[in-house]
């Protein structure tokens, strides 16, 4: 038979020679539409399995399935950039035995790159795939069912895993070309009727906020761009997806028009907002490892200048190559952000895990200037406090921190507080944003959190940051 | 005392329901109870006995509400509750 490569999910598992204990991994393009991690693990329960660990590159609302599968034993050990929904409320109530392992997602592109999370077989959603496998994250046939853009955080899987199987609900004719994942790298291919929702692609973190406070943060985080003495001809970019991250880009696109400024380069989760600057010919490249929304899953598929990148590529420590290296200014968002810099975007300050690290970690190190946007205040919940409730991103790799009370300045970074100051800008001191949090609120009463770890925050580097313990109310 | 509602249940809001009772007995549900549950209590008590109220239940659905929204509320379904207007002259 000229080809062995297509089969059914169950045939596919009993190829690929999973035992009990092995790992698993998946990757999280499809985001709250995902069908593909619910699909797998409901197959590899059906089949018996047991012991199993769990490598996704991340994990959200979608996945609450997972808990009956944790309670009856199928997966016993999960690694993830976040967690989100119940399955995040019921680990951080302490469901799971082992602890939950967060890495940012140049952490697990280093730690799968050298052998420190190895795995063993890889279930790769695409969009498309020819029958060897040769897969994408869009089609470009007429039966396009899904499209997630990017696959950047599923290609180190599927260089690295023992075993690949790619599941596509787009059989194409070979070649699939341009393609993401290599046929070489695969070894099997399942066709289903769906791998995910991509109306859904874009829920969860991304929204364009008309809220005035987001808007106030967002044209003080641009002026403080603007100012920054990096702002520059050639200069490139990254920003996360709260709401005033991706309303400053609105005010920055004004001023590089006004001053005749292009950057060279827009980087990370790209965005409508950055696909339309680098349209009009004020960003050079995008580097996408992730497509955040349908317009930029389309600009990926159609744009040669539009170029996907995996994990590794995106923002490993570990590879010098590695694209946040290049990166000049990222505008980064926060749970909590505490008087020495330290940032926190994954545990709420209820003691619930609630987001994910995502490349938060590494844009922070790598970049010439890292700001962080958040308000004083989210309702009750103060944003700048004496410490975080889990460190996440350590305070010795940010240098800004906007909130709508003023501009705080890394001692660290003197220079960039000379430049704010000199341009008038509302530089104040962090200890008076924690000061002012807490003349609001109050003090908090301190969280019930019980003896047991629930998390395990690893630092791009491998080495261990911080831990979750269980949160009793 | 008749049963009187006040506030809503938008974030940052607090929704306060009061009604005859014996002493003050506060029903809370916070989404940041763990950490300003009791802070709460102390505003809305405080808040009731500063309008000469000793005997009320009260119901409160909190989300996330400063303690001035708190007073706010408090004081106006306590003015609604007993038809004592606090804010004349």
């Amino acid at each position: 038979m000229r080809n062995t490569k297509l089969v059914t999910l169950e045939e596919a598992i009993r190829r690929s020679g999973l035992k009990d204990g092995m790992t698993i991994s998946f990757h999280h393009h499809f985001r709250g539409g995902d069908k593909v991690v619910n699909m797998v693990v409901d197959k590899l329960a059906q089949m018996g399995f047991k012991d199993l660990k769990l490598a996704a590159s991340s994990l959200s609302d979608v996945h609450a399935p997972l808990i009956g599968h944790i309670m009856n034993g199928v997966i016993t050990g999960i690694s993830t950039s976040g967690l989100r929904g119940t399955l995040a409320d019921a680990i951080s109530h302490g469901l799971m035995k082992e602890p939950v392992v967060f890495r940012s997602h140049g952490g697990r592109g280093s730690a799968i790159a050298n052998g420190e999370l190895k795995i063993d077989v890889a279930f790769l959603g695409a969009s498309s795939s020819d029958e060897l496998g040769n897969a994408c994250g869009y089609s470009r046939s007429e039966n396009a069912k899904s499209i997630c853009g990017s696959l950047g955080y599923a290609l180190p899987d599927a260089r690295y895993a023992a075993h690949v199987v790619v599941i596509t609900d787009d059989l194409v004719p070979y070649p699939n070309m341009p393609m993401s994942i290599h046929a070489a790298d695969v070894e099997s291919v399942v066709v289903v009727d769906s791998v995910g929702d991509s109306s859904k692609i874009a829920a969860g973190a991304i929204r364009d906020s008309k809220n005035p406070r987001d808007i106030l943060l967002a044209k003080q985080a641009a002026k403080v761009i603007i100012n920054s003495g990096l702002f520059v001809d050639g200069f490139s970019i990254q920003t996360g997806t709260g709401g005033a991250s991706l309303a400053a880009v609105k005010y920055i696109r004004e001023e590089m028009v006004n001053r005749g400024i292009k950057a060279s380069f827009a980087l990370g989760g790209i965005t409508a907002h950055m696909v339309k600057l680098h349209e009009e010919g004020l960003i050079g490249k995008l580097i996408d490892v992730q497509s955040f929304d349908k317009v930029a899953a389309e600009s990926i598929k159609n744009d040669p200048s539009h170029q996907e990148v995996s994990a590794v590529e995106y923002a490993s420590g570990q590879h010098l190559g590695s694209a946040t290296h290049a990166l000049d200014i990222v505008i980064l968002s926060a749970l909590e952000v505490d008087t020495h810099f330290n940032v926190n975007v994954l545990v709420g300050s209820d003691g619930i895990i609630r987001g994910a690290i995502g490349g938060h970690q590494d844009t922070a190190a790598d970049s010439a200037l890292s700001i962080i946007v958040c308000p004083l205040l989210r309702g009750r919940i103060p944003c700048v406090v004496p410490k975080v409730t889990t460190l996440i991103t350590p305070g010795s790799s940010v240098d800004v921190v906007v909130t709508e009370y003023g501009i705080a300045v890394n001692p660290a970074r003197p220079e960039i507080k000379e430049r704010l100051l000199s341009a008038g800008l509302n530089v104040v001191d962090i200890n008076a944003l924690a000061d002012k949090a807490s003349s609001i609120i109050g003090k908090p009463d301190p969280l019930p959190f019980g003896d047991k770890v629930v998390g395990i925050v690893m630092n791009r580097d491998g080495s261990v940051l911080d831990k979750i313990m269980n949160i009793q109310a | 005392m008749k049963e009187a509602v006040a506030g809503t249940l938008e974030s940052g809001d607090i929704m306060i329901k009061i009604g005859p009772g014996e002493g003050l007995d506060i029903e809370l549900q916070s989404s940041v109870a763990a950490q300003f549950g009791r802070q709460i209590k102390a505003v809305i008590t405080e808040t009731l006995e500063g309008l000469g109220i000793k005997d009320a239940h009260v119901e409160a659905v909190d989300k996330g509400a400063l303690d001035c929204t708190i007073r706010a509320r408090v004081t106006a379904a306590a003015v609604r509750a007993t038809g004592k207007d606090v804010w004349k002259d």
